[in-house]
C-alpha cells in the first residue's frame, strides 16, 4: 500500500496531469503515452487549473454519502474527483475549485493519504 | 530589508456555538461567554487536518507572491496537532506547492507559538543569505478532551508567511522570553492536552507576553506609542485585551486582530491570523507589534513596519471575509469531524 500511494503522490496533491504537444489534448491522470496519437504523441506534464464545472455527478450513500463529480476544467480537461459539499447544494454547472484534502488512512498505524479533492466556490 | 513578502489565511467554514457546547454539558453558555469573550469556534471538515490547513493558506501566500514556488528554500510548519507523531507535515505540504526537493524543511512544536518560531528560523535563514524566501507556517486543529474547558475555544485554522527581501512588512527586529513553565502539556500518546487552570493566566501567559513585548521595546528602543496595532497570542479574547492593556494599548489597536471571538483560539495559527487580519487593513509606515504566546512557555514579539510594497499587494479576500463564510454545525456533527466518532 505505500509504495502504490506514493507513486501517486505527484499528480494527486495537485493537479498535475499530462498535455500531448501532438494533439492538444490533456489528460488527468497524466499518461505517458497519448491515446491518440500512440507513437507520434509528444506528452508533456503540465499543472492544471484551479477551478472549474462540475459536467455530472453522483452521490455515493454508503455509511456517510460523499459526492463524486466528474469536473471540466478551464483548459477543457476532465477529472473525475470528490466534491467536498452538501449533496443539497449540488447542482450541474456549478464553478469548483481544487482543495487540498485527506483521502483517507490505513487504519490507525498506518498512512495518512492526501489528495486533490474539489469544493464550491463562494 | 527582510520582512514578509507575501501571507495568507485558511478557517474551515464549520463553526459550533458556545451554547451548543454548554447546552450538552449543562453549563450557563452566558457565563462563558462573559468569561472567555469567545462565542462560537471554527471546525475542520471530516477530511481536513493541519497538513491541509497548511497547504491551503501556503497556497493563497505563493498565489499572492507571485512567485515560483521553487524559490522557497525552507518550509517550516508549525504545530501542536501534526497528523503524524513521526513524520513530517513540512514534507506533505512542500510537495504540495510543488517546492522541489532543494529546501530545508522541519515541523516545529511549541504549543501555539510554533509559527512564530518558523519566521524567526525563516528570517535568520533569509539573513545568512541561505535562502531566497522561507515559508513559515503555523496551523492547528487543535484538540480538547469533551467537557474541558478548553472544548469552547480550541479551534481550527492557519496562517502562512512567506519571508523575504523586498518585503510588504519589514520585520524590524524580533525578540524572545522564554522560560520552563508547565502551563499546559500533552504527553506522548495521549489524545488531549492537559492545563494548570488558572495558572495558565499570569506566571504563564502574561508574564511571557508582556515580557517579551517590554523585552523587544527596551532592547530596540520603542515605545508602546511607536506602534499602529498590536497583535497578541489569543487563547481567549479576555487574555489579550488585559495584555494589550498592560501595555498601555487600547481596543483600536488590538480590534482589528482580535478574531478569537468569531473562531475560537486557532492555536498555533491565533495570533498569525490575528496579523493576517491586521496586515489585511495596514497602510505603508504603519508599525504592527506581535507578540505570541506557546505554553511550556515563550513568547516571540516582533516589531513590523508596513512598506509601500503593500499598495500593489493582493489582499482579498481578507481574514474577516473568511471569517464570516460559515456553516454552524450541531454538537453529534462536530463530534464526527473531529473523529471523536465514527461510522
Amino acid at each position: 500500500m505505500v509504495p502504490r500511494s506514493w507513486r501517486k503522490i505527484r499528480y494527486r496533491y495537485d493537479l498535475r496531469g499530462s498535455y500531448c504537444e501532438n494533439c492538444g489534448n490533456y489528460h488527468y491522470p497524466p499518461r505517458n503515452f497519448c491515446p491518440t496519437c500512440r507513437r507520434k504523441g509528444k506528452l508533456i506534464e503540465t499543472l492544471f487549473p484551479e477551478e472549474g464545472k462540475v459536467v455530472s455527478y453522483t452521490v455515493v450513500r454508503e455509511k456517510e454519502p460523499y459526492v463524486v463529480a466528474l469536473i471540466e476544467l478551464d483548459n477543457g480537461a476532465r477529472v473525475l474527483s470528490q466534491l467536498s459539499c452538501d449533496p443539497d447544494e449540488l447542482k450541474i454547472g456549478m464553478r469548483v475549485k481544487k482543495a487540498f484534502r485527506r483521502y483517507g488512512e490505513d487504519g490507525e498505524d498506518g498512512i495518512i493519504h492526501y489528495g486533490t479533492k474539489f469544493v464550491p466556490v463562494d | 530589508m527582510i520582512g514578509i513578502v507575501s501571507y495568507g489565511s485558511y478557517i474551515p467554514k464549520f463553526r459550533i456555538k458556545v451554547e451548543e457546547i454548554a447546552g450538552v454539558w449543562g453549563e450557563d453558555a452566558k457565563k462563558i461567554k462573559g468569561g472567555l469573550g469567545v462565542y462560537e469556534k471554527s471546525v475542520p471538515d471530516v477530511d481536513e487536518d493541519t497538513a491541509t490547513i497548511a497547504v491551503e493558506a501556503a497556497r493563497e501566500a505563493i498565489k499572492r507572491a507571485k512567485i515560483n514556488p521553487e524559490d522557497i528554500g525552507a518550509v517550516f510548519v508549525g504545530s501542536e496537532s501534526h497528523p503524524y507523531a513521526v513524520k513530517p507535515t513540512a514534507t506533505i505540504v512542500g510537495e504540495a506547492l510543488g517546492v522541489g526537493n532543494d529546501y530545508y524543511a522541519a515541523d516545529l512544536e511549541f504549543a501555539c507559538k510554533a509559527g512564530t518560531a518558523g519566521m524567526q528560523i525563516c528570517y535568520s535563514m533569509v539573513k545568512a543569505g541561505m535562502i531566497k524566501y522561507g515559508l513559515a507556517i503555523g496551523a492547528d486543529t487543535s484538540q480538547a478532551r469533551p467537557g474541558d474547558a478548553l472544548e469552547y475555544a480550541a479551534a481550527a485554522g492557519g496562517a502562512a508567511f512567506i519571508i523575504g527581501k523586498d518585503p510588504i512588512a519589514e520585520i524590524e527586529a524580533t525578540y524572545s522570553f522564554t522560560s520552563d513553565t508547565p502551563d499546559f502539556w500533552r504527553r506522548d500518546l495521549q489524545p488531549y492536552p492537559s492545563h494548570g487552570g488558572r495558572f495558565t493566566g499570569q506566571p504563564a501567559y502574561f508574564r511571557h507576553v508582556i515580557s517579551a513585548a517590554r523585552g523587544l521595546m527596551e532592547k530596540y528602543g520603542y515605545k508602546t506609542e511607536d506602534f499602529d496595532y498590536a497583535v497578541f497570542h489569543m487563547p481567549n479574547a479576555k487574555f489579550p485585551v488585559r495584555a494589550a492593556k498592560m501595555l498601555g494599548f487600547s481596543e483600536e489597536h488590538i480590534s482589528q486582530g482580535l478574531v478569537v471571538r468569531a473562531i475560537g483560539n486557532t492555536y498555533s495559527g491565533s495570533s498569525l491570523l490575528g496579523l493576517a487580519a491586521t496586515l489585511d487593513i495596514a497602510e505603508p509606515d504603519e508599525r504592527i507589534l506581535l507578540v505570541s504566546f506557546g505554553s511550556g512557555a515563550g513568547s516571540d514579539a516582533f516589531a513590523l513596519r508596513v512598506t509601500d510594497r503593500i499598495k500593489e499587494f493582493e489582499r482579498e479576500p481578507k481574514v474577516w471575509e473568511k471569517i464570516e463564510k460559515k456553516v454552524y454545525v450541531d454538537y453529534a456533527i462536530y463530534l464526527k469531524h473531529r473523529r471523536k466518532i465514527k461510522a
